[in-house]
């Protein structure tokens, strides 16, 4: 079997006294899709900075196998309208010939915008922008972080549809963080629900009927993707902590 | 003609103040894209510190400006992440603290007839041989390493943990980038002085702005309206007999004046 793309073993993340992670192990290979979920202050984006080597783990281990190509997706990129930035030479700054980032920007559907300025771009265009840039490395790992916010809810299953299918061509591994349930649900092989730990992982079905997904979700939107119902093993208090 | 530049106090001025223009003008776009205006200002104004303790300890005024610049620049640096003060009360009490102290320090060396005016305003015309060959010496490696280094130093201006990811060394570049201009500092004070340095960064890139596309072509178009502006300035101070710093300042504030009147009338 070959080496995990990244594999984290027991690892956590405080800052000074806030533990933010605690206990987390998974491993990603090529081809995995794991969408993580979780309620704000989960420590979702804390997770990607941990695997994309940004925060070192305050304990355990985090490993990317030597030599991987990681592509990032951040959220929310606020671009300081004072810099002058077309969509070819952002993608430029990531290396790369002018006919690859010609491509990458037809992959993602935006090769009309190379000439255009970053700071017309919408919402949309912009995150198709992001993923061109992503995928101009060809990574063997890509993390987005809410890729799909301020997407309808037909751009966002395009957008989840396009990321399936980079995967196949790329053949990378794919990490989401996103808190949007049922497209997530829709589009993933492997759900990760976080809570400062892995409250519960599974495929999409499996996980919908686990109680600590209900626990974290509320009956109701728990029970539009699923109808199962039986005992936790635990429940969170008002920190967030975890209480048998 | 190098004769002419090197023996003529107006042409070596002039030689002097381009140079400088040159290399402020991509480094002034950082300033602006990384809001660092209030940073260059502190800067500037510990580089006054930084003659004072040179004088005092006899020590070469370049060197000394350079070392006092860099090691504030670390200070700040290092307090900026207690965050116990907003950074910019943190800026404002180590910017006019530093400048007093170097105030302090300099009247405390009477016998020295230092120059005062000269440091605070600039003093273009009195660029000796040797001032002008510092300039270009330093300016040449400013330069360089801006070229060099330009790749790693916009992608930590557009988003720091991209560049993370990446692979660029972002403290590294943070700190090259605080060097750079400190040096620069060091340099464009013998032209336009303690107090308008932060001006002959931040107005020609400001003024480039609505004309260019690219990072770029930003950089390339501040630089040449820097040197328009010394021109422009030195030709000003020569016919009228006004301060040569302060002129060439007033003229990039023309050409700023200018181009954005002439942007807010042209259809978007």
């Amino acid at each position: 079997m070959t080496e995990p793309v990244v594999s984290l073993e027991d690892a956590g993340l405080r800052y000074g006294e806030t533990h933010v992670l605690h206990d987390l192990t998974f491993s990603m290979s090529e081809g995995d899709i794991v969408t993580v979920i979780g309620p704000n202050g989960a420590g979702k984006t804390s997770l990607i900075k941990l695997i994309l080597g940004i925060e070192k783990p305050s304990s355990g281990h985090v490993r990317q196998r030597a030599g991987t190509r990681v592509g990032y997706v951040p959220q929310r990129m606020t671009l300081q309208p004072t810099l002058p930035l077309t969509v070819g030479r952002f993608l430029g700054l990531a290396g790369g010939d002018p006919s690859a980032i010609e491509a990458a920007l037809a992959r993602t559907g935006v090769a009309q915008l190379a000439d255009e300025s970053v700071h017309h771009l919408s919402g949309g265009e912009f995150q198709r922008v992001l993923l061109a840039r992503a995928i101009l490395r060809r990574p063997q790992l890509l993390v987005l972080d809410e890729p799909a916010q301020g997407l309808d809810v037909n751009g966002q299953s395009a957008l989840y549809e396009l990321i399936r299918s980079l995967r196949d061509e790329l053949n990378c591994a794919v990490l989401t963080v996103s808190h949007d349930l049922h497209v997530v649900m829709a589009s993933t092989d492997t759900v990760l629900c976080l809570n400062g730990h892995i409250c519960c992982r599974g495929q999409p079905e499996q996980i919908s009927q686990d109680p600590a997904f209900t626990q974290l979700f509320g009956e109701n939107l728990a029970n539009t993707l699923a109808v199962y119902h039986h005992h936790h093993n635990h429940s969170h208090d008002v920190h967030g902590e975890t209480v048998p | 003609m190098i004769d002419l530049i090197l023996n003529d106090f107006f042409w070596r001025a002039m030689a002097g103040g381009l140079m400088v223009a040159t290399v402020a003008g991509p480094l002034g776009c950082f300033v602006v894209w990384r809001r660092m205006a209030y940073f260059g200002d502190t800067l500037a104004h510990s580089a006054l510190l930084g003659i004072a303790l040179g004088t005092a300890f006899q020590a070469n005024l370049n060197l000394s400006i350079v070392l006092v610049c860099v090691l504030l620049a670390v200070i700040l640096m290092l307090l900026s992440r207690q965050q116990s003060l907003a950074s910019d009360t943190l800026l404002g009490i180590l910017s006019h603290s530093s400048l007093a102290i170097g105030l302090v320090v300099l009247g405390m060396m009477q016998d020295f007839s230092i120059d005062l005016t000269g440091y605070l305003f600039g003093d273009l015309l009195a660029i000796n041989q040797r001032d002008l060959l510092w300039i270009a010496l330093g300016g040449a490696f400013i330069l360089m390493l801006t070229v060099w280094l330009w790749r790693g130093l916009l992608m930590i201006t557009i988003h720091e943990e991209l560049a993370t990811v990446e692979g660029h060394r972002t403290g590294l570049l943070r700190l090259a980038l605080m060097l750079m201009l400190s040096l620069v500092i060091a340099t464009a004070m013998k032209i336009v002085g303690v107090l308008l340095i932060t001006a002959l960064l931040i107005i020609p890139a400001a003024a480039a702005r609505p004309l260019a596309a690219t990072p770029e072509r930003m950089a390339v178009i501040a630089s040449l309206l820097g040197m328009g502006s010394v021109v422009a300035g030195m030709t000003l101070s020569w016919h009228v007999d006004t301060p040569a710093g302060p002129s060439v300042v007033v003229a990039a504030f023309g050409f700023f004046l200018l181009l954005w009147l002439v942007r807010a009338r042209a259809p978007a």
